[in-house]
């Protein structure tokens, strides 16, 4: 009975998925788009000839042709490489940023959220604190105390990002706390960790990957903002926001394209994430759907 | 004769969505003469509040009426109705009265939105006209009311407002479309009683969408009973209608209606021998929210082993929290809680679970699809306490499982879907298999029917029934429906302000009520068989 | 106006920022005392003090007492208004934060004001006929603001407007170094000038300001706008806006007075948020333009390690963001009466 039903589960899952991108081409679009980028990103070294570090001075500020595609920046350096690299270290950045963030935030939201009392409340008040707070600010800051380098661009970032998941997780396991069916799984004989763990964590999921995917296009510019800034990530690394940095000096004298490349990468990324976030919010609560 | 006031004739409407056209009322026709009162009865689903917003023009979006045609005061209204017409022409008033009301506009200037926007009186008339308002819908304290925001006053109140809103500018026609639901059984008596006084006095048409049978023959001249669309059947006098039904849909939908006569089989309660200890003993019961709200105030009372209780109250008497609290799930402020001899109260809920009395005390909730874990299939919902409650018998869980989803009957091909696949009734059937899984001696009931049509509500208290006999269980039977208790238990309990104002067996509280506020209750209840007539 | 629940309120809120207000301050002092280097250098006179200077300073500073005793010297300093001295400017920081604040509050009130004029109506028609063809068209342009980095549309907008077509004057600056400034009254130009009647100094202020201020404005133009639709959206759904059409209210009626009043509720909670997004992003902004405010200030004091001037602009952040959230605090105590004392 069980293979047949997971089979049968399988089935219905696999037509929902389609008939869901025929209903959405947008999240199609967004997600197929994502996919593209983290390919390129893990494959810039197979895909470009050129290190993204290496300088060749002679062919400094070339504009795009067959050979630099994006053309080369004022020491030679080859600019696509360069977007390529930034990518990989742009979006391991987000990544484990978020990752981290969401890891610790909806753990804390959670048990907060469910056990309620003084304690929830404490929290909640940081929690709105910090969130009206301006976060680039304190990333700012934060960065300023902890130093100059990628692991602490991280943290920094994980640190402004994570009350929004205390926020969301205590809001949902708040609002399920008293529905039925969990007063019926205290009846059932589960103890509270395993209700939070295995009630209302899977239920509280979806919303949590919703914000995920809104977030991750969140910490890109964070970070990208950050190093161009001069905060974070130093010169030579390649990095989209120190790309935009320094390019803009080269903009007056007409050279576009060391600022327009990596912008417009940087856009492209955050623009699919947001649009995969809507998409994945519209799925789950067809209320909001247009 | 004069022309009717409202004719809709061979009435489509469909519904556009993604997945396609979806018909929901497939050619009605109505005719409603001046002064006249319609009732629409039908069960959710029926297409009853759909008729009702398009004759309004009030459809959303995504429904269209296709074919057909509305004619208002001999005026074609199909597709366009103008906006002068609704509100001085034809008015609506909804049920859940609180959320029909503007939240941050006081009550005098929404009043007064209505007028103006119908006529062009001067300040002084206006002025007169809402105080004569008022006192049309019966508010006593105009000048605090008129001054209020909606979230200040109670729901019966709140609707009294939406009704003035209604009558403020005269119409011919109100659709009053489930009006009381939501409203304590007194409040809505007295909110029907005033729609009935106020159409007749003003010899104004109504249309009562309802799904209570006997409220449509207490109120209403005609009668049109609607299934999945189509009118099946409908006439003059719904007293004769409905005690000689013509169709068999409206005889099923009579036979489940509970009324004073119902019964479930032949009564077989077996009333346990005085000197037995009662399986629950509570006494003194207290539960206080914030600083002097007492929630549940000195409530003492007994189950007998295999017996039922019912437990009667308005919504806030109280008596769902007793339920709670004697399930276990939060800690009483103080009094007793004897279960088999043994204390309980004491316990606090976070613990209740561990001690091997938890399995002797399941629950059935209200809303029975709101009570399963949406990421749980139904074989999970009923495994999960005999796996939580019953360790070391796991190995013959599948058996376990399909035996009691075929004791609530319950198909067997049902088991692996998700509550958001299965009808409400279905839920029902999952929420009482997962409590009788493992084999509790005390049942809970809080509501189990409230949130179901009245045709899947009979097949669930038979069950219920046949369930208690079969397996010697007692149960505390809460609900605010009289003749449903009266089915199912005994004796009962009814409460007020959380406490107890009347107990005793049922048969005796029905034929001799002593307490003035049972006395309120029972001749507030609609019903369609004339009292002292069995049929 | 405000009821009394609505001024107890407001007292409490007051009470509540305290501790908020004490988290950042401390957060501050510690990174006053974790930074490398000795705080009494920054608090002396100059980068040029002398050792002498130095440890009469730690000494006078009590930085040789407990941290304890040195946080509540140091609370002490800050209600005198004392937050030391710049290494940069020579200056305090006190007079440093009052010479540039106003020029912050300039550019984002300013864009605010264009983000709202623009999201409002875009969000209320969007919602009016959501799934329209039009309601797609702002969801697609909501998209693209937002994932637009204020500093990649600043260098685009003053390449395109600057560079390319001439339209826009020099963007550095509030206003061209030869034109006369006005009396300082508000430290606001615009304001400024209008109070000098100097028009042709106030046109002048406004071209310096309209690109920075687009900038800013079009990074929360998409948080405004979908906040707006979806407010607007639940509204329209609700019961008591198909009660008001079942009794003939007029249209303009339902949108105005019905619907988008009990919208503006949670729209102006998220202008809160929006306003310190702002605040933020002022510094990306700030930058690029060369624009004379507290978030370039500090920027540069960061880069420059000049601690002293970076605590400062984090506790005018604070106390900023403090006095934001009460203002939406009375003015949705105005808007709601349902609001009570929690």
């Amino acid at each position: 009975m069980t293979t047949q039903s997971t089979g049968r589960q399988e089935r219905a899952g696999l037509s929902t998925a389609l008939r869901f991108a025929r209903e959405n081409p947008v999240t199609l679009f967004a997600m197929s788009g994502l996919t593209l980028i983290v390919i390129l990103a893990l494959l810039g070294p197979v895909i470009t000839r050129y290190d993204p570090l290496a300088s060749d001075v002679p062919h400094a500020l070339r504009p795009p042709d067959g050979m630099h595609w994006f053309g080369t920046d004022e020491l030679g350096r080859d600019v696509f490489s360069r977007v390529l690299a930034a990518a990989r270290l742009d979006l391991a950045i987000a990544v484990s940023a978020v990752g981290l963030s969401m890891a610790v935030g909806v753990t804390v939201g959670c048990f907060s959220g469910y056990h309620g009392g003084w304690l929830d409340r404490i929290t909640g008040r940081i929690v709105d604190v910090l969130t009206a707070f301006p976060l680039f600010v304190m990333a700012m800051a934060l960065v300023a105390v902890l130093g100059n380098s990628v692991e602490n661009l991280v943290y920094s970032t994980a640190i402004i990002n994570f009350p929004f998941y205390i926020r969301i997780a205590r809001a949902e396991v708040a609002a399920r706390r008293q529905l039925g069916w969990v007063e019926a799984a205290h009846v059932s004989g589960n103890g509270p960790s395993r209700i939070v763990l295995m009630f209302l964590l899977p239920n509280i999921m979806p919303t949590i990957a919703v914000q995920a995917s809104l977030n991750l296009g969140w910490a890109i510019l964070n970070a990208a903002g950050l190093s161009f800034l001069g905060l974070g990530i130093t010169v030579p690394t390649p990095e989209w926001g120190i790309m935009v940095a320094n390019g803009a000096h080269f903009m007056s004298s007409g050279r576009w394209w060391l600022v327009v490349f990596p912008g417009c990468a940087l856009m492209a990324t955050i623009l699919c994430f947001n649009l995969m976030g809507d998409g994945l919010r519209d799925l789950l609560d067809p209320r909001t759907r247009a | 004769m004069t022309p009717p006031i409202l004719e809709v004739e061979d009435l489509r409407v469909s519904f556009t969505s993604p997945r396609g056209v979806s018909e929901v009322l497939h050619g009605i026709s109505l005719s409603l003469q001046r002064g006249q009162i319609l009732a629409l009865v039908g069960e959710s689903g029926s297409g009853k509040s759909v008729t009702g917003l398009s004759v309004m023009g009030l459809l959303p979006r995504q429904a269209s009426i296709t074919r057909g045609c509305i004619r208002f005061d001999g005026r074609e209204i199909t597709h366009r109705v103008p906006r002068e017409l609704r509100g001085a022409g034809m008015a609506m008033v909804f049920q859940n009265p609180r959320a029909a009301l503007n939240p941050t506009r006081r009550i005098r200037n929404q009043l007064a939105d209505v007028i103006l926007a119908h006529e062009k009186p001067t300040a002084a008339e206006l002025h007169r006209r809402l105080a004569e308002l008022m006192e049309q819908v019966s508010i006593a304290d105009k000048a605090r009311c008129l001054a209020a925001y909606p979230h200040e006053l109670s729901g019966g109140l709140c609707q009294r407002i939406v009704i003035a809103m209604a009558i403020a500018c005269s119409p011919d026609l109100i659709i009053a479309d489930e009006p009381t639901t939501g409203l304590d059984v007194l409040t809505q008596k007295a909110i029907m009683d005033l729609l009935l006084d106020l159409t007749r006095a003003r010899g104004m048409s109504m249309i009562l969408v309802t799904h209570d049978l006997g409220m449509a023959a207490q109120y209403c001249d005609d009668v049109a009973v609607m299934n999945k669309g189509y009118i099946v059947e409908s006439g003059r006098d719904p007293h004769a209608l409905f005690l000689d039904p013509g169709d068999a849909y409206t005889r099923r939908l009579v036979n489940a209606c509970p009324t004073e006569q119902s019964r479930l089989g032949p009564q077989s309660v077996s009333v346990p021998p005085a000197s037995a200890a009662p399986l629950l003993d509570v006494r003194n019961l207290v539960k206080t929210y914030g600083r002097d709200f007492r929630a549940v105030d000195d409530v003492s009372f007994t189950i007998g082993r295999g017996e039922s209780l019912g437990l009667i109250g308005e919504s806030g008497s109280g008596k769902s929290t007793i339920s709670r609290l004697v399930s276990r799930l939060i800690n009483p402020d103080g009094g007793q809680i004897l279960f088999g001899g043994q204390p309980i109260g004491q316990m606090p809920a976070d613990h209740f679970y561990r001690t091997p009395l938890r399995r002797q005390i399941q629950f059935v909730f209200q809303d029975a699809a709101g009570s399963l874990n949406p990421r749980f299939t139904a074989f999970d919902a009923i495994a999960d306490p005999i796996r939580r409650l019953q360790q070391g018998e796991t190995s013959e869980l599948g058996e376990r499982v399909i035996a009691c989803a075929r004791s609530v009957g319950l198909p067997e091909g049902l088991l692996n879907r998700y509550p958001h696949q299965m009808s409400g009734g279905q839920c029902a059937r999952v929420g009482i298999a997962r409590a009788i899984a493992v084999d509790p001696q005390l049942l809970i009931l809080d509501e189990p029917t409230a949130a179901l049509d009245v045709l899947v509500q009979a097949e669930v208290l038979a069950l219920l029934e046949r369930l208690r006999r079969e397996k010697g269980m007692s149960y505390l039977f809460v609900s605010h429906d009289l003749h449903v208790v009266r089915m199912l238990c005994s004796r009962m309990l009814i409460l007020r302000h959380g406490k107890v104002v009347e107990s005793g067996s049922c048969e005796e509280i029905f034929r001799q009520p002593r307490d003035a506020y049972t006395i309120d209750l029972l001749s507030a209840i609609p019903h369609f068989r004339p009292t002292g007539n069995g049929a | 106006m405000i009821s009394r629940a609505g001024a107890t309120r407001i007292g409490l809120r007051i009470v509540a920022a305290v501790p908020a207000l004490l988290g950042v301050i401390l957060f501050a002092f510690i990174m006053m005392r974790v930074l490398p280097g000795d705080p009494a250098v920054y608090f002396a006179s100059g980068p040029n003090a002398g050792q002498a200077e130095i440890d009469a300073l730690r000494h006078k500073m009590g930085l040789d007492q407990s941290m304890p005793l040195q946080f509540l010297h140091y609370l002490e300093g800050l209600v005198r208004g004392d937050l030391g001295n710049s290494l940069v400017t020579g200056q305090t920081v006190t007079q440093d934060m009052r010479e540039r604040l106003p020029a912050s509050l300039e550019l984002t009130l300013t864009a605010l004001m264009f983000s709202l004029v623009i999201s409002l109506p875009l969000g209320v028609l969007a919602a009016w006929w959501a799934g329209s063809m039009w309601d797609q068209w702002v969801r697609a342009f909501c998209s693209l603001c937002f994932c637009v980095p204020p500093f990649v549309s600043g260098i685009l907008l003053v390449y395109l407007f600057y560079y390319m077509f001439g339209l826009a004057p020099d963007p550095t600056g509030r206003i061209n170094i030869f034109t006369p400034l006005p009396h300082r009254v508000t430290g606001m130009l615009l304001i400024d000038f209008a109070l000098a009647g100097d028009w042709a100094g106030w046109r002048q202020a406004a071209e310096q300001l309209i690109l920075p201020a687009t900038t800013m404005a079009l990074f929360v133009i998409a948080p405004l706008t979908r906040m707006t639709r979806a407010a607007m959206l639940s509204v329209v759904n609700s019961d008591f806006i198909r009660t008001a059409r079942a009794m003939g209210l007029p249209t303009w009626r339902i949108v105005i007075v019905y619907s988008l009043r009990n919208a503006l509720m949670p729209v102006l909670t998220t202008i809160g948020i929006v306003f310190s997004t702002m605040m933020g992003a002022n510094v990306l902004v700030e930058k690029i333009f060369s624009w004379p405010g507290v978030a370039s200030y500090a920027l540069d004091a960061l880069v420059a390690s000049d601690y002293a001037a970076v605590q400062g602009f984090i506790l005018l952040m604070a106390f900023l963001f403090v006095m934001v959230n009460l203002v939406i605090d009375l003015l949705l105590s105005v808007l709601d009466p349902r609001v009570t004392v929690e």
